[in-house]
């Protein structure tokens, strides 16, 4: 499985990739969150690139931010002071939630990058209005892309990237697709290297290994036998590869999820048209949403649901980062909905590092003897 | 008579309490009387978060109730510990919000001092003072399946965009429809007027009343304004509070003139930042009292008058759009430090106690930051109190004091801003 491989390697050591990107002489422009406006960063030709913060030692972000703050933004931070950032040109911060716009702050005012944006999207996502502001803030980004970098992003430009982008996700979609219709195919760990692979590779040679690796996987035989309990993690962001490992030797398979970095982030489609920024602010609009999003009291609850029974999913795993309020406002709820659905739940908040193993493994055992 | 006080030290306390404070307490129980009698009088209610726009609501003579100032009732009330337990034994991890928490509890049990909130017709959240709002009114939404309406009033970190100002205009259309569509009956325009300008009217008698305590002595603390502030809050655009704010403003007039000092031997003046900690309100103003130390202002209360600047009287309903959106939580760290500075040199403050506020995020991410600023720009001396503003469970008395006692040494050595050292 050699385009596999690659992409396990490109997750495993984002830095040593991104550093070559920045070797060639193409800006790399960071970003946290997956309500990023990527397509239009692509189409100035520039290179997007997921960011997960530092793991462990994140001490030096005590002297920002107080303890009682997620993982995610105070490795954020951590990783930028202590250098390890170097080869960014710029960051982007879309507005997600309480916690990344205050490190939004924290960043412009102590670390120097480069092109630094804030992209205010909406919290609703249900009117028009909010529509139309959502094209508003995404016209402004381009063309405050324009003026510090001097270029043109044109509406062909931002139509091809659109295309690549359909195609990424599509494939992306196809290989979940696939997992989920016979789950022995491909490791948990192996798939999530694909996911975050993909926010941190120059998006047009992904592309083309995307479809390379659908046609591996094609031939392949499945990697192992598609036993253990079909389970669905719900959450925000999870680079912890050994997560997925510890479900299956617990019992357990992953066939779907609604992650930040998993289906949140390649669900959607863009139409190629005489509006593109209309049609990428479209997407952000309509797809599933991010509890730190508004579309509707339960619309949540119910997508969640819905995907589960899709999936034949038989218990799902809420996995997020401690200190993450949407997440945990909206377990409780999310909870009964699936108990309703006679599917259940089991709750793992995170923060850099896991627990230990042993914990998790008789937590997650217990968890899948019971379904 | 107390123990070891003299004759002249009772009466001295006696003057230091203030006349208002009957009166307030009377409006307030007059105010959740009829709020929880609204089903009688016909009367609408709707929840409403502490930042949104009222003025609408009381146009519509519909009665606004609001959670969090029910949430600091319960952290007076030292109810919140167990409220947010209930709270957790429900699901909700213990580092949300504990207003949301006691909240959340309290709706499913008609906890709290009063014995619950009257059920909502409508619930109204704007989401300029955080995000967690928008999670807990989701919650409300579901429990009592009644409509919502959110007012998503953009981040503004260095500036307020054009886009942003469109796009919470419409907001204010899609608002009065939605009254309109819940209370069937038509928006008065020319009522919201009126109660417009009585708004703008109650916010600059506030002002007014945190302007008293730039006198030295100060007649006023912090802890007198957090309890004054309900009124500005929940009631604004009423006659009733133009006319209470105009018998308090003259009060603190009276006061003034009469040299009373709301804390004894004034030698310090302090800057708080950030919620108050509802459930250690005298503790604290006893630790600081003894030390002789004021707190003449704080970031929190000034927020309900720091938006006049956008109003316009003759066009309230236009200039709302402004005045909600740009309000101190909703700006940048660099831009509420200029407040900070602003009221460093109006107050003539010496030391800064910030509040590191476990249940408000964008309230406290920053504060080391706006610390630093502090220190070097003013060069006066910062400290840190931490806990959940209404979850007692999360406050430790001794390491406070010990922080207190710390920071009060240093504030000695360096003397007070009128350069006399003791």
């Amino acid at each position: 499985m050699e385009i596999l491989n690659e992409f396990i390697e490109v997750a495993a050591n984002p830095a040593a990739y991104a550093a070559k990107i920045k070797a060639s002489g193409r800006p790399v422009i960071g970003y946290y969150c997956s309500y990023t406006p990527e397509e239009i960063i692509h189409a100035a030709g520039m290179h997007p690139m997921r960011l997960f913060g530092s793991k462990g030692d994140t001490g030096i972000a005590d002297r920002h931010l107080q303890a009682y703050c997620c993982s995610l933004v105070r490795g954020a931070l951590a990783e930028s002071l202590s250098g390890g950032l170097d080869y960014l040109s710029g960051t982007v911060f879309p507005h997600t939630c309480d916690s990344i716009q205050r490190l939004s702050d924290i960043w412009r005012l102590n670390t120097s990058h480069g092109f630094f944006a804030d992209v205010v999207l909406p919290v609703k996502l249900n009117t028009e209005s909010a529509r139309r502001y959502m094209a508003d803030v995404l016209d402004k980004f381009r063309k405050e892309l324009e003026s510090y970098f001097h270029l043109t992003i044109s509406d062909e430009d931002l139509n091809a990237s659109i295309r690549t982008y359909n195609a990424i996700r599509g494939s992306l979609k196809e290989i979940w697709e696939l997992k989920s219709h016979n789950p022995g195919l491909l490791s948990g760990s192996d798939l999530s290297s694909i996911v975050r692979a993909s926010m941190v590779m120059d998006r047009e040679a992904l592309k083309d290994d995307l479809r390379s690796l659908l046609e591996e996987l094609g031939e392949g035989k499945p990697s192992g036998e598609a036993k253990g309990k079909r389970l669905m993690l719900v959450g925000n962001v999870c680079d912890h590869p050994d997560v997925y490992t510890l479900i299956e030797r617990s019992g357990g398979q992953v066939v779907w999820d609604d992650l930040c970095t998993g289906s949140r982030y390649f669900e959607g489609m863009m139409e190629e048209g005489s509006d593109p920024i209309s049609s990428i602010a479209d997407r952000l609009f309509e797809r599933q949403v991010c509890p730190a999003k508004h579309k509707s009291p339960t619309a949540r609850g119910e997508h969640i649901t819905a995907k589960a029974r899709e999936h034949g999913v038989q218990g799902v795993v809420f996995l997020y980062l401690k200190f993450c309020d949407p997440h945990s406002f909206d377990y409780p709820y999310l909870r009964e909905y699936l108990e309703k659905a006679g599917i259940s739940s089991m709750l793992l908040e995170i923060e850099d590092r896991l627990p230990p193993e042993g914990q998790l493994l008789t937590r997650i055992e217990t968890f899948t003897h019971m379904l | 008579m107390s123990e070891g006080k003299t004759m002249s030290q009772t009466d001295a306390e006696k003057k230091r309490k203030f006349r208002s404070a009957k009166r307030m307490r009377e409006i307030m129980t007059e105010y959740y009387i009829d709020a929880k009698t609204a089903g009688q009088s016909g009367k609408k209610v709707a929840w409403i978060t502490s930042g949104g726009p009222v003025e609408p609501l009381i146009a519509m003579d519909v009665i606004p109730v609001y959670p969090e100032n029910y949430g600091a009732m319960i952290g007076a009330s030292h109810m919140g510990g167990d409220l947010c337990a209930k709270a957790e034994a429900l699901g909700y991890s213990t580092d949300l919000c504990s207003y949301a928490r006691a909240d959340i509890a309290c709706a499913l049990e008609n906890g709290g001092p009063i014995g619950g909130l009257p059920r909502p017709d409508m619930l109204v959240c704007c989401n300029n003072i955080c995000g967690t709002v928008l999670k807990w009114y989701e919650i409300q939404a579901r429990l009592f399946n009644v409509p919502l309406f959110i007012f998503d009033t953009p981040f503004c970190h260095v500036d307020f965009a054009d886009e942003a100002r469109r796009y919470v205009r419409s907001q204010l259309d899609e608002y009065i429809a939605f009254l309109e569509g819940v209370c069937k009956t038509k928006f008065d325009y020319d009522r919201a007027m009126e109660v417009g300008r009585l708004s703008l009217k109650g916010q600059r008698l506030w002002q007014d009343v945190l302007d008293a305590a730039a006198h030295r002595p100060s007649p006023m603390t912090a802890f007198d304004a957090f309890f004054f502030l309900a009124l500005i809050v929940t009631l604004r655009g009423t006659q009733k509070v133009v006319d209470f704010y105009t018998e308090l403003l003259q009060e603190m007039k009276d006061r003034v003139e009469q040299g009373i000092s709301a804390v004894e031997n004034e030698r310090y003046r302090l800057l708080w930042d950030n919620l108050p900690v509802w459930y250690r309100l005298k503790w604290l103003s006893d630790t600081f009292a003894s030390h002789g130390a004021c707190l003449v202002a704080d970031t929190y209360t000034t927020a309900w008058c720091g938006s006049m600047k956008y109003i316009d009287e003759n066009n309230f309903i236009e200039s709302m759009a402004e005045a909600y959106t740009r309000i101190y939580l909703n700006i940048g760290v660099d831009e509420m430090v200029k407040t900070i500075f602003e009221m460093i040199d109006k107050y003539e403050v010496d030391g800064l106690v910030m509040h590191s506020n476990r249940s408000c995020k964008p309230y406290s991410f920053g504060q080391y930051d706006i610390m630093r600023m502090v220190q070097e720009k003013k060069g006066i001396p910062c400290m840190m109190l931490e806990s959940h503003m209404v979850d007692e469970r999360s406050f430790s008395e001794s390491q406070a004091s010990t922080r207190i006692d710390a920071f009060m040494e240093i504030v000695r050595q360096r003397g007070s801003r009128t350069g006399t050292a003791l």
